[in-house]
């Protein structure tokens, strides 16, 4: 992929006059035009809106640059958020022409540093899938090869950044959503911190799992990224009231005293020799700058993917119990009854994934099984979060691939919802901790398509697992 | 372990999903494969291990969880109905609650 420029570089254009927001703004448009039709990245072009925002950026942005850090940037948000007055599908025929009647926090952030909401990017439905697939609006396509997935479930948001509309875009994360599609589509993605960035106007999918989090080219606009969108919220109860690091100023590139934690769990076998190739490639460029490369365990790594997907799907099948045809989205129309509305209206809205999820969900919680399954979830990962803390305490960041594999092809993934799910089983169990985590690109395979490595800080020291990335991604 | 068309249709029930009988019988094979897998989670001895609350990880400072009970602007009322399929009167109007 041709260099991008920085933030950093698109305002010192600003500040020097060399262009303009509404330039800006309408290259973004025009690359949109060129290549949307095919690559259905975005589900909503806010044109009209974005134009007019910009324009008004235009005379003072020279001095605009210097107050708010997105100063006339164009950016794209997962249709999972919430955006008032602006269509929202959640990548769900359920929500019909929902327009939310109030912006998630995260978005409203984004604004008031001065970024342009351009577009909602696709999105397998309600967040649940690896590949964008189950969006009820068509697959995004990968713009390293339009015959690939760009990955799930925020499929649409990194597609926005890979081909060159927007620097940065904000997806969400509930197993792997960022991390996955950033390592499939070349880019820096980051999951912060559970309760680090308002959950407030996402649309949830796994109460105690979802984080929103920042795509980009590099790990500097990612900083940027996190700063604008991390902090407290009063309107959602599980934000962090841990005061927000100065992300920018922590990426120094220094790895001195750096302990590079690499657990064999993640390396064993089946993992795809390219993948392996390029993140070992990954882990030793780190020691080459400076960091120790110690051996960690994660004993019940075998487990993640079971343990995910009862707590998950049980969550989920909580969560959507309220799209239900009363008070948004659509409403089945020949119900004669409260109950058959329900139904019929779940039936003709929701995707085939979604109700395996709901079904999935409702059964683990269901009287008889709660214990066996639900309950016996929660314990084993209350054991995962002891394995993370035993081994930071020999290292500072753990390294593992992010996805098993490259890139797959659109269709390729026919082998049942199982299959599906063994893909996420590098990423599920930072959602399962709560731990921040990052895709950084580490490489290309043999067909031209990128591979990513994980990079897991401990809990709220997103700016050491930055200036991590940041040193390792330094030519 | 086969997940039967009747445990599928319980829960279907309990989800409030409507299911054909073709979307019964291939959620049964699903549903089946699934849980024969995350049946695994019965090899590990978890007696001694409390089930896990996301605000033991980490330092989480539990105190921004509440607040004082105070009224606070919010949506209102005709913007909370303005989505709605159907509405009247300040209500959500739905189809008959009793006798379906």
């Amino acid at each position: 992929m041709k260099n991008r420029p920085t933030i950093e570089e698109i305002h010192r254009q600003y500040a020097s006059g060399e262009t303009t927001p509404s330039e800006v703004c309408r290259e973004a448009l025009a690359r949109i035009d060129q290549t949307n039709g095919s690559l259905n990245a975005l589900l909503t072009v806010m044109r009209e809106s974005a134009l007019a925002s910009a324009a008004a950026m235009d005379r003072d942005i020279s001095q605009t640059v210097r107050e708010k850090p997105l100063a006339g940037i164009p950016v794209v948000v997962k249709d999972n958020l919430c955006t008032e007055g602006i269509r929202t599908t959640a990548g769900s025929r359920i929500l019909g022409d929902y327009q939310p009647p109030y912006t998630a926090t995260a978005v409203k952030k984004l604004l008031d540093a001065g970024a342009i909401l351009i577009g909602k990017a696709n999105l397998d439905e309600f967040a649940m899938g690896g590949s964008t697939e189950n969006s009820a609006f068509g697959p995004s396509r990968n713009p390293w090869n339009e015959e690939y997935v760009p990955g799930g479930s925020s499929g649409g948001s990194a597609v926005a950044v890979a081909a060159g509309y927007v620097p940065v875009s904000l997806g969400s994360d509930t197993g792997g959503s960022i991390r996955q599609p950033a390592s499939f589509c070349g880019l820096v993605g980051l999951k912060p911190t559970y309760g680090r960035v308002s959950r407030y106007g996402l649309i949830a999918f796994a109460s105690s799992l979802d984080q929103i989090g920042p795509f980009s080219n590099n790990v500097s606009d990612t900083a940027r990224l996190l700063g604008v969108i991390a902090g407290h919220d009063p309107l959602d109860s599980t934000s962090a009231n841990v005061p927000v690091d100065d992300y920018a100023g922590a990426l120094t590139g220094d790895l001195k005293g750096v302990r590079v934690g690499v657990p064999p769990e993640c390396f064993a076998d089946g993992l795809d020799p390219e993948v392996r190739h390029h993140v070992e490639a990954g882990i030793r460029r780190l020691e080459e700058r400076g960091a120790q490369i110690v051996e960690v365990h994660l004993p019940h790594m075998k487990h993640v993917v079971a343990v995910y997907y009862i707590i998950a799907t049980a969550e989920a099948s909580s969560n959507l119990a309220r799209f239900d045809g009363v008070r948004y989205g659509i409403r089945a129309a020949e119900a004669r009854s409260l109950s058959e509305m329900y139904r019929q209206t779940r039936d003709l809205g929701f995707g085939a994934e979604v109700k395996r999820r709901i079904m999935l969900g409702t059964y683990v919680l269901s009287s008889g099984y709660y214990d066996a399954y639900y309950e016996k979830a929660q314990r084993v990962r209350a054991m995962l979060v002891d394995d993370f803390a035993q081994a930071f305490a020999k290292c500072d960041v753990i390294a593992t691939p992010t996805a098993p594999t490259p890139p797959f092809r659109i269709g390729e993934k026919t082998g049942g919802p199982l299959a599906m799910y063994l893909g996420d089983i590098y990423t599920v169990t930072i959602n399962l901790t709560g731990l921040p985590a990052l895709n950084l690109p580490c490489g290309l395979s043999s067909g031209n398509l990128p591979i990513g490595m994980q990079l897991i800080g401990r809990h709220f020291e997103e700016a050491r697992l930055l200036n991590i990335a940041f040193a390792a991604e330094q030519p | 372990m086969p997940i039967t068309k009747t445990e599928v249709e319980k829960i279907a029930l309990l989800a409030n999903l409507e299911l054909t009988e073709e979307e019964k019988v291939s959620f049964s094979g699903q549903l089946a494969e699934i849980v024969d897998y995350i049946d695994q989670l019965n090899e590990l001895d978890t007696a001694a291990v409390q089930p896990w609350s996301q605000r033991r990880a980490g330092n989480f400072d539990l105190s921004s969880a509440t607040r004082p009970d105070q009224v606070r602007p919010s949506l209102g009322q005709e913007r909370a109905l303005e989505q709605s399929p159907d509405s009247e009167d300040g209500h959500f109007t739905v189809p008959r609650v009793i006798g379906g």
